[in-house]
């Protein structure tokens, strides 16, 4: 049966393909989104504004498509191809689960340049971007531990995998280098499900929870499903949020909640991009691995809003104890 | 069924009309669906009728069609585990969870086994089987020995069966960690099921793990007679009791079945593609499944069409993003296609039932008015019931013992 449906299906289109490659000019730059979008106030966000930033400055145009919940490499392999046959150049993955396809992928069009943000893609023609989010992390938990009147402070993230776990660890140990006395409620919204970066409702339950149990400083690192928690904290006197990867003070979609938001861990991923659409427009482009990390300001904590004006001397302490190498931050937790 | 032309005329009258009938419902559903997702589309801006035709276009080329069938196959399996527990009334909510523990344990029993090659693929089928069929079979357990719906606790086990997952899907547990994900060891490549080349592409070989479950499906449902029980619990508990069957096994079986097929809804991706399970299996496959077995009538070729539709709208999903409608735009067409089938399916339902009772009725009119005219007639006065269950509202009577004219399982 699905058989005879298969043979039909192939017989009445063979040899044609979906897609001709491209020829002439590049279209500009293509960007593959992780779920929750470009508009997700956060990780997708800040890789947005690298290319906004190509845009405004190398005149580089940009087209921006994102990833559904549940998707498959097959899916994502779809999208990348796409982006390739039309010319992009580079095309970049937002999201470590990029990884395999973008490898894939790359191996088919070696004269087109790749990137990879948060994994590491083999192929001579990829450019995998990394970042040191415990770092930036460990200096969120220093302004946390200094900040909290309760001495009890909260992590949530979005799914338990390794790549949360580095913010986790990163926090944990800036809390309790700086305060041992603070306690870190540690939750995550999802075990094994890509949900947990697009369910703002399930992260909002999640604060009220903690909130209720006298938390007052929370640190969401949960892409799109962190804005359900910082709109929580600001509905309550006293409490603060910290952002994750973009600096939150100053995105719009959360212009509401910002008096709210004491900092944001900022994860360079704008500049990582940056760095890649110049380089391949300069017809120098970028490979190997690109380590982004406190030292070289590929991360970084925001002081907008001036929140933690009053607290800088402990944590420009701290980010010297790491780009020294006198801290040592863990990136497990 | 009688001897007499008079009743035997009108009933192969019926037969067509259930031919008929039979087209008519996915017809009207297909054409329903195809108006709604227009105006949907007018009302927000978007062209329906350019977005059809790139759809067309884009999905009928080779490469789509290779990736349209790769899509297809995991979805089937879904559809067919969630109809084996539909066809008796037991709604499995749980393939997502069942199909994702068992795809998690084969893969690691795969991964950790020491022999080589092919034949650990037969280990890791029975593995994922067995798995899902305990899974399930939790549920099934609990609703014959404690009436608790299955419903509940199959949900219940997804949320149970993620976190056991997360549990063990841990570097040093039961898998190993590669940069950012964490997954079980790899497969070799001589574990890995074997694919079709085309020109186009690879076609997954575990497409033949899907004919074969579809088949096994038709026959055991179809042509069995434990089939023929599992049907009958499923249209009246006390009836298929009347008839020596035991029901509370029924629903153990169903359910152990239900999980063994949802087993095997990972293993494409698993054997031919991933060939480890990680942080980045895909889920939701066995809610994917619900749709397509409501859409495909529980039924074998019924559900290989709705799954190839289902990879088709998402396939072409991607590309009308590419040119600048919204992605969400598939997961509405999606929801349109189903509703407007379920709907369509019901009102042909009701409209056939009404036609048929009318026509028995006047036919039966129509003889008791020339019976005492033709004084003697050879009609014999219990031939009358034989063809009244019909005009007497109990749709289970009609033919053949099908509840629904347009039941296409049922010849």
């Amino acid at each position: 049966m699905a058989v005879t449906a298969a043979l039909a299906l192939t017989a009445s289109a063979c040899g044609e393909s979906s897609t001709e490659t491209a020829d002439g000019e590049s279209p500009g730059v293509g960007i593959a989104f992780d779920v929750g979008g470009r508009d997700d106030q956060s990780f997708n966000e800040a890789a947005a504004r690298g290319a906004d930033q190509a845009e405004e400055e190398l005149g580089v145009s940009a087209n921006f498509q994102t990833a559904r919940n549940d998707e498959t490499d097959a899916d994502r392999e779809q999208r990348l191809t796409e982006l390739a046959q039309e010319g992009y150049n580079p095309v970049i993955g937002v999201g470590f689960l990029y990884g395999n396809a973008i490898a894939r992928v790359a191996e088919q069009f070696p004269d087109t340049t790749f990137g990879v943000v948060d994994a590491v893609a083999e192929g001579d023609n990829v450019y995998s971007m990394v970042f040191a989010e415990h770092e930036a992390s460990y200096l969120a938990g220093v302004a946390a531990a200094l900040k909290t009147e309760t001495g009890k402070v909260g992590f949530i993230g979005g799914v338990n995998i390794p790549l949360i776990q580095k913010f986790q660890a990163g926090f944990e140990q800036g809390v309790n280098d700086t305060d041992p006395d603070v306690v870190v409620d540690v939750q995550y919204l999802y075990a094994d499900d890509d949900r947990g970066f697009t369910d703002v409702a399930k992260a909002k339950e999640q604060a009220d929870g903690m909130l209720g149990r006298d938390i007052d400083v929370i640190y969401s690192a949960a892409g799109l499903a962190g804005n359900g928690s910082i709109e929580e904290v600001a509905g309550v006197e006293g409490a603060w949020a910290i952002g994750v990867d973009s600096d939150q003070y100053l995105q719009d979609g959360l212009a509401e909640y910002k008096d709210s938001i004491l900092t944001s861990a900022v994860k360079g991923v704008n500049v990582a991009v940056f760095d890649l659409i110049q380089s391949v427009h300069d017809g120098e482009p970028l490979n190997g691995v690109g380590e982004y990390t406190l030292a070289d300001e590929g991360v970084w904590l925001a002081t907008s809003g001036g929140f933690i004006d009053d607290i800088m001397d402990e944590i420009d302490t701290a980010r010297e104890g790491i780009v020294s190498g006198e801290i040592v931050v863990n990136d497990t937790p | 069924m009688t001897t007499s032309p008079r009743t035997w005329q009108p009933l192969r009258r019926i037969d067509r009309e259930k031919l008929l009938l039979g087209f008519a419902a996915p017809a009207l559903a297909l054409a329903t669906a195809f108006v709604i997702i227009s105006l949907v589309m007018s009302l927000t801006g978007q062209n329906p009728f350019l977005a059809f035709q790139i759809m067309g276009d884009y999905g009928t080329k080779a490469d789509s069609q290779v990736w349209i069938i790769n899509k297809a196959i995991p979805y089937y399996l879904s559809a067919v585990a969630v109809a084996i527990g539909f066809r008796m009334n037991l709604f499995n909510i749980g393939v997502d969870g069942q199909y994702q523990v068992a795809a998690f344990f084969a893969a690691a029993v795969g991964g950790y086994l020491t022999f080589s090659g092919t034949l650990r693929i037969p280990f890791i089928l029975l593995t994922a089987m067995a798995v899902g069929a305990i899974w399930a079979g939790i549920a099934g357990f609990l609703k014959a020995t404690r009436g608790v719906s299955e419903v509940i606790s199959t949900i219940m086990l997804n949320a149970i069966g993620g976190a056991l997952i997360g549990y063990l899907l841990h570097d040093g547990r039961l898998a190993e960690r590669t940069q950012n994900i964490v997954h079980t060891p790899y497969l070799p490549e001589s574990t890995m099921f074997f694919t079709i080349q085309t020109d186009a592409g690879r076609i997954y070989g575990t497409i033949v793990i899907a004919i074969v479950a579809g088949l096994a499906y038709w026959y055991l449902l179809g042509r069995t007679r434990f089939g023929f029980d599992l049907r009958s619990v499923g249209e009246s508990e006390s009836a298929a009791r009347a008839g020596g069957v035991s029901v509370k096994r029924m629903v153990i079986t169903a359910m152990v079945l239900s999980g063994a097929m949802a087993g095997l809804v990972g293993m494409p991706t698993l054997l031919n593609d991933s060939g480890t399970f990680g942080n980045n299996f895909p889920g939701g496959i066995g809610f994917m499944g619900i749709a397509i077995a409501l859409l495909g009538r529980n039924h074998a070729v019924g559900m290989a069409f709705a799954a190839l539709l289902w990879a088709f709208l998402e396939r072409t999903g991607g590309r009308l993003n590419f040119e600048g409608y919204n992605q969400e735009i598939v997961g509405v067409m999606q929801g349109i296609i189903v509703l407007s089938v379920v709907i369509a399916y019901e009102l042909v339902r009701r409209w056939g039932l009404r036609r048929q009772q009318r026509m028995v009725g006047a036919q039966l009119a129509a003889r008791a008015a020339a019976t005492p005219a033709a004084v003697g007639a050879p009609v014999p006065m219990e031939k009358p019931p034989a063809t009244t269950p019909g005009a007497t509202g109990d749709r289970r009577a009609g033919q053949n013992g099908s509840d629904d004219p347009t039941d296409p399982e049922v010849p």
